[in-house]
């Protein structure tokens, strides 16, 4: 048994040191800093002219800005629906600040609550307002509002609804298209998760209070999957953040107003909600540079693409 | 060092290593009962597992919907694999000629390491618009059947193959002597011989058909009702856990827990079931 072992321990040996070196590789490759690129610090505070109407936001804080200055990682998790925009916005970040990492992971605003009270993320994205209770837990800060979509299937014939239908439907008041308007087929609901925050804003702001989706939904665990869900079938409905909209999918205009994020700016699309990001606390260091930079016109900007910026 | 504390040693480091899964167990059972305890507390123990509506945003927590879930998944993949799986072993055992064999048992271990995100990846893609144009809307129990049926059928074919091939041959030959067919041996001699490891196959590849998560959450729908036809959508207990696991907290994690609790139990009893069955039949072959 002494001469097995013996024979054995050549190949394990060899083994763990392929396991190690390999493991070294993985660990230098994301921190080897890129060139620092040759910008002027910024110093201008942003301007203090803010559109009225507009939510209380903090304004970015001068702060020593120089590129080569900021380094460390900064994770971020929740909301899907924040999900594209935070990682557009972290591309320009780290490109600006090449020593940090950001990291942007998703898992429904739910997730984004849990882990920013509980520490376990830098930063939590969540796509609806706290509850008095969450809020005792984390600090919110508004980055963008989004709208909410009604969506089905590219070939469906019926086009608007009123608010009230969405309401019917999804709870299960109204089970055939042809009571719509459309094709006498049954309508397959198509939601997400408890733990959505563009559930939980769908269901404030669309259902009647007390009322719940029916248990018949679908249930998928992202707005990507529910997406595919509504563009695989011809007798889908769903919600969907405005941020997800494509030509895989077809949007109801809500009593007579298409759904478009102009709509959501000027106030006539009735499904909208805010976009934030959680903090344990007052956010400091980078974790503060970074919120400064989502609030500030560079981050701000690229939230404009496809969601409504609120500075 | 002397040779007897070597031995000594030797042993004690072994016995260490095999009681380290004793003691990964216990650590597991004590952190789910652990974690479960609450929500039984609060929710009421019957309540819990005869509730039929679980909504945690409204505070139910009743879970007979899931454990319905997953018995018809269950049901559904062994009434698909039993069949073909004793079919396949028997193929391979007896009739088969050596050259299929060789071919066969590398595609059916194969299927074992196969992660179970791809079979759920499969089904999502192939079955689930194929199931649509049946009736629905293509998540459904028959999905999720068809998927885990691919899942359990390489532990059915390898356990029953080799319980046929553990039949003494004594067995074969006399029937084989007596007059009767090829056939009417395999089905009256062998098979009869061979059921409690057959039996045991069957039960172990429940015990994996309970435990599947992954490929179920893809392909079942996740929906909290009752399942009423195999094209309706459903939720396993497993599905449950993982959907909503990452963010649950106070009673809805604990109440996850405790579902936690209500598979062990589950895969506790359908183990025991299956080391009895196996056990009677090597009494039974002693006896003769």
């Amino acid at each position: 048994m002494i001469r097995k072992i013996k024979r054995l321990m050549f190949p394990v040996a060899v083994m763990l040191v392929l396991v190690i070196a390999l493991a070294g590789c993985a660990q230098s490759a994301p921190t080897t800093p890129a060139p620092p690129s040759p910008k002027p610090p910024v110093t201008t505070p942003a301007p203090t002219t803010t559109p009225a109407p507009a939510p209380p936001t903090p304004k970015p804080s001068p702060t020593p800005t120089n590129p080569s200055e900021l380094s460390g990682t900064i994770t971020e998790a929740g909301s899907t629906t924040v999900q594209p925009v935070a990682e557009s916005i972290a591309a320009a970040f780290m490109s600006k600040y090449p020593g940090v990492k950001v990291v942007i992971q998703g898992g429904g605003s739910g997730v984004g609550v849990k882990s920013a009270a509980e520490g376990t993320v830098d930063i939590g994205a969540a796509s609806r307002e706290l509850t008095p209770e969450e809020a005792t837990k984390v600090t919110p800060h508004v980055l963008a509002k989004d709208g909410i979509a009604i969506v089905a299937h590219k070939s469906q014939t019926v086009s608007n609804l009123t608010k009230a239908q969405v309401a019917d439907i999804f709870t299960g008041k109204i089970t055939k298209w042809s009571q719509i308007g459309g094709p006498d087929k049954t309508i397959h609901v198509i939601a997400r998760e408890e733990g959505s925050g563009t559930r939980a804003a769908f269901e404030e702001m669309v259902l009647p209070k007390g009322a719940v989706i029916t248990s018949n939904a679908i249930l998928q665990p992202s707005n990507g999957a529910l997406r595919t869900a509504v563009a695989g079938d011809p007798d889908a409905i769903g919600f969907l953040s405005f941020g997800y909209l494509d030509d895989t999918v077809k949007a109801f205009s809500i009593d007579g107003i298409p759904a478009t994020v102009e709509n959501a700016k000027k106030g006539t699309y009735p499904i909208v909600r805010p976009l934030l990001f959680l903090t344990k606390g007052e956010p400091k260091g980078i974790v503060k540079e970074f919120i400064n930079f989502c609030l500030g016109p560079a981050g701000q900007e690229i939230v404009a693409k496809d969601y409504i910026p609120v500075n | 060092m002397s040779r007897y504390l070597k031995d000594r040693l030797a042993t004690y480091f072994v016995f260490a290593c095999a009681s380290m899964s004793f003691l990964i167990l216990l650590a597991i059972a004590i952190f789910i009962f652990k974690g479960g305890f609450p929500a039984f507390y609060e929710i009421g123990f019957f309540d819990f597992l005869f509730g039929t509506t679980w909504r945690p945003n409204q505070g139910t927590y009743g879970i007979l919907t899931m454990i319905v879930g997953s018995l018809a998944v269950t049901a559904g993949s062994l009434i698909l694999a039993v069949p073909l799986g004793i079919s396949c072993a028997i193929l391979l055992a007896e009739v088969a000629p050596y050259k299929v064999r060789q071919v066969l048992r590398p595609c059916i271990e194969l299927l074992v390491g196969i992660p179970s995100v791809v079979y759920g990846l499969v089904g999502l893609i192939l079955l689930v618009p194929a199931i649509r144009k049946i009736g629905g809307n293509g998540f459904s129990v028959l999905g999720a059947s068809i998927v885990l049926m691919a899942m359990v059928l390489p532990t059915i074919i390898s356990i029953s193959e080799d319980a046929i091939r553990a039949v003494p041959s004594s067995y074969k030959e006399g029937a084989l002597a007596l007059g009767a067919t090829h056939w009417q041996t395999i089905r009256q001699v062998l098979l009869p011989v061979a059921r409690s490891g057959i039996g045991a196959s069957i039960v172990l590849g429940m015990g994996r058909a309970v435990g599947e998560t992954m490929a179920m959450i893809m392909v079942i729908g996740n929906s909290i009702t009752f399942p009423k036809s195999p094209l309706d959508a459903a939720r396993t207990l497993t599905g449950n856990i993982a959907v909503e696991i990452n963010y649950a907290s106070g009673i809805h994690e604990s109440a996850l827990f405790a579902t936690g609790i209500v598979l062990f139990f589950f895969i506790l009893f359908l183990n025991s079931v299956a080391v009895v069955v196996l056990k009677r039949g090597t009494y039974d072959q002693r006896i003769t």
